[in-house]
């Protein structure tokens, strides 16, 4: 992988007079030695130790909750702060809904987007393209929330939900009155969040298919489109998969832009116009303001809750995306 | 010889028929239709960013802290320097701490240990950050009996690590490995090599690493809601409530007065502008250095 490289960098560290004396004069021996493996292996185990902390800090934290509710504390869906009754149900409702929203809207998108981008495109547009794609993924979370405030959900209440009330309104999945804030505006903020990180995994994805898959295909008589069904999507499926999915793990813990566009109610209504309320909205807006102990200890497991989820999802996708780009560098022949 | 091939498997292969060329065509149009499909909200967003941004900033946005509730006017100056100080704090623990542990992994990680630690980093990257908000809170606000920007920063910094790590990793494992034989060959020891020789070739590579890491924190908004917190006031004291962009933001979006939304708007374009031109500096700094990575 490293090849050869260039001689100016062997030069960089031998130009200025005679380093190599400097270096010799200045090191100690072999303890300094064992003194700086100790110290970067301390780094190492510090990454550990933060995921450690993390798990001790929510268990510990969730404890009184724990105690009080038991399971219940999942099904219940009951969220009274002032009676201090707490159910957690409404709130993994509106994760799970909306994130699957957002992936139904988001994954044709970002997949026909990372194939174009690999098997399409002309070589000079390639650069620039997934340039602009990876520029949505810097987009901090909040501008996404104030645009969609501001910009995104009076289209929806005006154009978008009258039509699909009227066109779709017999499955009641897009019944009730348009307020505009609701389960649908999450859905489609967080689409247009994942969909870059789902494109380029799926981009890296389809580099790593070996260029003789296509050419095997295409000698065999396949159109253009046949031969990416066939020899490069279908090779590439586990690792497409493993994209989906840790754009799903983002789409669980997002935060700030739902919270700006989901309502905030905690409710759980059939109809995706109606506002709804995510694991990660209650503790942004609740944790803050929590006074007594029991409701901030409620508010921790449902921290850990999201914790728990996301962590399963990701190492779920880690280990599809390294099925397939195992051993090869991933990011070589861009 | 491959056209020869290539006369051979016109006269073979039968000729393609009509469905299957409207088909490949209709797939084509399908793709180009997602890439303006997925385009559209970009554009969008960076429009109405630069449409209201531009023309919100003035230079009381920039020099006041905000006026108080309902009155016009003020700015987002606090804010901006308050960011700056969290983000500097999430540094001082952040980078050592990751280049750290990017260092044990290219140079003595290729063992189970180390093969544990990569895999708790990509982990950790996927932990939703107001996850690390709670924690953070726990660890220090609990302690301080108060939000500060110390909280903040080790929030963030948290959130740091596992990118900067990971990405030293990559780029000491670029360099070759000839150079460190050829340091050892001189007699100079292992911590010597690692610092002067290798990590100095890499750090172009490393620096791209943490500016990365910083622009993804920079815009943050959960993990300072109850970390940091937020204030109306200049703050530079690491143990007390400090107001940073994305807070100030959010908070501000979600007002019920005009003026408010126009500097949300404002705050909104000034921070994505430092973030692009970091992003964007980076990846020309990546191009153009001696290492091709991207």
């Amino acid at each position: 992988m490293p090849g050869p490289q260039p001689v100016e960098q062997a030069k960089v560290t031998s130009a200025p007079g005679s380093p190599v004396t400097v270096l010799l004069r200045t090191s100690g021996g072999e303890s300094s030695d064992r003194v700086f493996k100790a110290a970067m292996t301390a780094c190492g185990l510090g990454v550990l130790g933060v995921l450690v902390l993390i798990v001790y800090e929510l268990i510990s934290g969730s404890g009184l909750s724990w105690h009080a509710f038991g399971f219940k504390f999942f099904a219940a869906s009951d969220w009274d702060p002032v009676n201090e009754h707490f159910g957690a149900l409404p709130f993994i409702y509106g994760t799970l809904v909306s994130s699957f929203l957002a992936l139904i809207i988001a994954v044709p998108l970002a997949v026909g987007v990372a194939v174009f981008t690999t098997e399409m495109c002309p070589k000079a547009f390639r650069g620039p393209l997934s340039f602009f794609v990876e520029l949505l993924a810097a987009i901090p979370s909040v501008i996404y929330g104030l645009w969609a405030f501001f910009v995104m959900i009076p289209l929806l209440t005006h154009y978008v939900q009258p039509f699909l009330h009227k066109t779709l309104g017999w499955t009641t999945l897009f019944d009730g009155p348009s307020f505009g804030l609701s389960m649908l505006a999450a859905g489609i903020i967080l689409a247009i969040m994942i969909i870059p990180i789902i494109s380029s995994i799926t981009r890296e994805v389809l580099m790593v298919v070996p260029q003789h898959q296509r050419e095997a295909v295409l000698a065999l008589g396949a159109t253009r489109w046949e031969m990416i069904r066939i020899g490069v999507l279908r090779n590439a499926r586990a690792g497409i998969v493993g994209g989906i999915i840790l754009g799903l793990g983002r789409a669980l813990g997002e935060t700030m832009a739902v919270t700006m566009v989901i309502g905030n109610s905690p409710q759980i209504a059939k109809s995706l116009f109606a506002p709804g309320y995510t694991l990660a909205s209650v503790l942004a807006n609740e944790f803050s303001e929590a006074t007594g102990d029991i409701y901030r200890s409620s508010l921790i497991e449902i921290g850990l809750a999201l914790f728990l989820v996301t962590i399963i999802v990701n190492a779920l996708a880690q280990l599809l995306v390294w099925t397939v780009t195992r051993g090869q560098p991933a990011r070589g022949n861009a | 010889m491959p056209e020869a091939n290539s006369k051979i498997a016109l006269h073979t292969v039968p000729p393609i028929s009509l469905r299957r060329r409207v088909t490949d065509h209709m797939m084509t149009g399908v793709a180009i239709l997602t890439v303006l499909l997925v385009l559209t909200p970009l554009v969008a967003i960076f429009g109405y960013l630069v449409y209201r941004g531009v023309g919100s900033i003035n230079w009381a946005f920039l020099t006041q802290t905000p006026k108080p509730v309902g009155e016009a006017g003020g700015g987002m100056a606090n804010a901006i320097v308050g960011s700056a100080f969290i983000l500097g704090i999430a540094s001082i623990f952040g980078v050592p701490f990751g280049v750290g542990a990017g260092i044990y992994l290219a140079e003595f990680g290729r063992n189970r240990l180390g093969a544990a630690i990569r895999f708790t980093a990509d982990v950790l990257n996927g932990v939703p950050s107001i996850v690390i908000g709670i924690v953070a809170f726990s660890i220090v606000v609990i302690y301080q009996k108060h939000f500060s920007a110390l909280a903040g920063g080790v929030a963030l910094a948290i959130m740091m690590i596992p990118t900067i790590s990971r990405t030293t990793e990559e780029m000491l494992l670029l360099v070759p490995q000839a150079l460190r034989e050829a340091a050892y060959g001189l007699g100079i020891p292992r911590w010597r090599t690692t610092l002067s020789i290798t990590l100095r070739t890499a750090t172009s590579g490393v620096i791209t690493g943490i500016m990365l890491a910083f622009a993804r924190v920079a815009g943050e908004t959960a993990p300072l809601l109850f970390t940091a917190f937020g204030n109306t006031f200049w703050n530079l004291r690491y143990d007390q409530p400090t107001a940073a962009l994305p807070l100030q933001i959010y908070v501000y979006a979600n007002s019920p007065y005009d003026d408010w939304h126009r500097q949300a708007w404002a705050g909104s374009f000034v921070l994505i502008v430092l973030i692009v031109s970091a992003v964007s500096a980076v990846r020309y700094a990546v191009r153009r250095g001696s290492f091709g990575a991207a």
